[in-house]
């Protein structure tokens, strides 16, 4: 028997996210890296400790490799526990058979023994591929005070944006009355950030009922809150106002790591307030050479920059070699840029290659095509040909020389 | 390596970098934008396949313990053996120790009891990256009783403060020993870091601490020669040695040599230290940095040259720092210029402030001024 705990969190992460085409290929979403020495799920994980939660589940099922050795006890998050902790809950085969998780609800159904080991009062349901801060302990304070079955994070967002969310219709003190998910016409603008708090037993009781009806697609947004709703249940709407981003594509995933070098942008990663932990490797300092020329960055230690660096976010152990410019990109862990190679408006995968002369990606004002212009994408362990050309939008995943097809 | 115990001395020549070590002990002086002196040793021990390792304290040391914790960055939280801090008083018989034989002495019982065959013992004041299995080996092959590891060092004229050289025998064997040295030239300089057999140990620092003598040079090495069978290691890999602030000055300036940081941080044998979770370095819009090695957690506005940032510097805009080793959280206000200056943790330099040292006589600050 396990000590009880007042709320346990569990972590989302078992997407494939396929929209991140090359960058996932080979590792799950969450263990993207993101912000110059984190990974997306160094967020989840490390709010969750600073919000005094110290018994997670990660559920996985895509490419768990990394993501488990990253994770691995738990130590670098403060989660290595005698009791509670973090723990990666795969997919299992149970006496009834087995199944993968078939949606965010069933892959919670599916855990809910792990859930009653530690007889919470309460659940916290989060995705893992989030970029934000928060203080989970002021939305359970709030749960309980409205006595709430569930409380859902939100976020005002614009018109615009309002169609590719969960959008929450709510009353003055935060009662939910209405929720559509990506409507075309939205009738507010609060957003659901994929935040959840529950009230033990009513979860339990939704995700059965949600299990036993096969037409369900056994998600949390799509069967779960709607089902909530029409029974009558008590739902709230917790405003949040700091910043959060869904990093579930390319775009995203640039823009969210371009927000870092904003100062405007209220997300501050060197602030000791809701730190941000990671797993650390023990590289040595960055060294910046003689002629290097490094302004509105974000590099790591580990770094060797001898080349012009712009609005760009480096990982550790990145190589950026003389007279390379690297401008308006995101370079991963382990890659060489070397000389004379020009990487703009780009991501650059891990341990990469991109050889002397090579040109990747291009800013939006020389591109002659504007509808086809985007993020260029140099996938995981790729080798550019020295002098070859990636355009802008182009994604690749194999080693190339010369001109990149689109 | 099972069978080889670690043993770091903490405290010793601390006296060398009095300024350094006024709050603090020679192992946890800072170093290399990221580094306490004790982080190498330590990372050695653990590279090496050591897997137990007591580290001795003298006073000053609740930064190293701090720093050292459970011994986790160092992969020596075990449940059996790991690291173990072993401060004085550490048992009835045990008070404050004056040199390694009284301090030996005081942790008997714990080297006793790890059931070592060998003992490794290192100060804390060179800083190289080695792969000890080589000496562990030469040790055993010899059948010395103690091996003690030096390097071939050119000395300037009027000898070294802190300082031991060796004379050698074709085998190996060590003939004479000299402390401070008034030799200028190329000597078999002592690093301060032998291997001995467990038992023999045991028996020579019982005998010497049963006659009152203190001095593990002096008493064990040197009066050892020619009575016990003591050869010799040479070590020919990248060395700095601290015994004077020019000397921690110039290790610090000889990082930004891409040749000396591929000695000190090769990939296979990393150099562990504590982990502070601090984000990575973030350079601003007027920011110019050349020839600098930065540690996470800086935030720099203005231009940075020729030096060695800790964790958590902040250079102000259009602030000027040159050749200069600033420590941990060293804030530099806007507009100020700073020329070789040695500044130690959570040092303010306010705005338009300028300080100009010497490389020969870098200025050094006081841990938590305010200029």
């Amino acid at each position: 028997m396990n000590i009880k705990k007042h709320c346990v969190a569990m972590i989302l992460a078992g997407g494939q996210g396929s929209r991140l085409y090359a960058l996932t290929q080979g590792i799950a979403k969450p263990a993207v890296p993101f912000g110059g020495k984190y990974r997306i799920i160094d967020f989840p994980l490390s709010n969750c400790i600073n919000s005094g939660i110290d018994t997670v589940g990660v559920l996985t099922q895509y490419q768990p490799l990394e993501l488990n050795e990253y994770i691995g006890n738990g130590g670098p998050w403060d989660l290595d526990r005698a009791s509670g902790g973090v723990f990666v809950l795969p997919p299992y085969q149970k006496s009834s058979g087995s199944d993968w998780y078939t949606g965010t609800a069933n892959a919670i159904y599916q855990n809910l023994r792990f859930i009653d080991r530690y007889d919470p009062d309460y659940v916290v349901i989060l995705s893992g591929d989030h970029i934000y801060k928060m203080d989970y302990s002021k939305m359970l304070e709030f749960h309980k005070k409205k006595d709430a079955d569930c409380t859902i994070a939100v976020l005002e967002v614009s018109r615009e944006e309002a169609s590719r969310f969960g959008i929450m219709s709510a009353l003055e003190d935060g009662k939910i009355y209405e929720f559509e998910e990506k409507p075309k016409e939205p009738k507010s603008l609060l957003a659901s950030m994929g935040i959840y708090i529950f009230s033990t037993g009513v979860l339990r009781k939704y995700l059965q009922a949600d299990e036993e009806d096969p037409a369900s697609s056994k998600d949390f947004g799509k069967n779960i809150i709607p089902a909530m709703l029409a029974a009558g249940s008590s739902l709230y709407a917790y405003p949040y106002t700091g910043y959060w981003k869904d990093v579930g594509t390319i775009g995203s995933l640039w823009e969210a790591n371009m927000d870092l070098l904003d100062p405007s942008v209220p997300l501050d990663l060197g602030s000791s307030e809701l730190r941000i932990y990671g797993r650390n490797t023990a590289h040595p300092p960055q060294y910046v050479g003689p002629a290097a020329q490094i302004q509105n960055s974000i590099i790591p230690e580990g770094a060797v920059v001898d080349g012009m660096v712009d609005f760009a976010v480096l990982f550790g152990d990145v190589k950026v070699a003389k007279d390379a410019v690297v401008r308006d990109s995101i370079v991963f862990p382990g890659t060489v840029i070397e000389s004379g190679a020009v990487v703009e408006y780009s991501i650059i995968a891990e341990n990469c290659v991109i050889g002397a002369g090579a040109k990747i990606g291009s800013r939006p004002e020389d591109t002659m095509d504007k509808e086809n212009w985007g993020i260029a994408v140099i996938g995981n362990n790729v080798k550019v040909g020295a002098g070859a050309t990636v355009p802008a939008k182009v994604i690749v995943d194999k080693d190339i020389q010369g001109v990149a097809e689109i | 390596m099972n069978n080889v115990l670690g043993i770091i001395f903490s405290n010793m020549h601390e006296q060398s970098v009095s300024e350094l070590t006024a709050n603090r002990c020679m192992g946890s002086i800072p170093m290399g934008g990221r580094y306490r002196l004790i982080d190498f040793p330590l990372s050695n021990l653990a590279n090496s396949g050591v897997e137990q390792v007591g580290v001795v304290t003298k006073s000053n040391y609740q930064s190293l313990m701090d720093h050292l914790g459970s011994g986790r960055p160092w992969d020596l939280s075990r449940k059996n053996r790991g690291l173990s801090i072993l401060p004085p008083f550490g048992n009835a018989d045990a008070g404050m120790y004056r040199g390694r034989v009284e301090a030996l002495a005081g942790i008997m019982g714990y080297i006793q009891h790890s059931g070592a065959t060998e003992v490794l013992a290192s100060d804390c004041d060179v800083m190289a990256n080695m792969d000890y299995t080589g000496f562990v080996r030469a040790h055993r092959e010899s059948g010395a009783e103690i091996t003690v590891m030096y390097k071939k060092v050119d000395l300037p004229e009027g000898g070294e403060k802190e300082c031991s050289a060796f004379r050698l025998g074709d085998d190996g064997s060590v003939q004479d020993m000299l402390i401070n040295p008034q030799l200028p030239g190329r000597q078999n300089v002592y690093m301060n870091i032998f291997i001995a057999n467990r038992e023999f140990l045991e028996r020579t620092v019982a005998d010497c601490h049963s006659r009152g003598k203190t001095s593990f040079d002096k008493d064990v090495l040197q009066a050892g020669i020619g009575r016990h069978k003591i050869y010799s290691y040479e070590f020919d890999g990248y060395i700095s040695r601290f015994n004077s602030m020019h000397s921690y000055y110039q290790a610090n300036m000889a990082l930004l040599d891409t040749g000396v940081r591929v000695a000190l941080f090769p990939r296979q044998r990393p150099v562990y230290t504590k982990i502070r979770d601090e984000a990575p370095v973030r350079y601003g819009l007027e920011s110019k940095v050349t020839n600098s090695l930065l540690a996470d957690g800086c935030v720099i506005e203005g231009e940075v040259e020729n030096s060695v940032l800790f964790r958590g510097v902040r250079v102000g805009k259009d602030a000027k720092v040159k050749n200069c080793i600033l420590m941990q959280s060293t804030q530099v206000g806007a507009r100020s210029n700073l020329e070789c200056v040695i500044s130690d943790k959570d040092v303010i330099i306010r705005d338009e402030r300028v300080i100009v040292g010497f490389d020969t006589y870098p200025v050094y600050i006081a841990k938590g001024s305010s200029v």
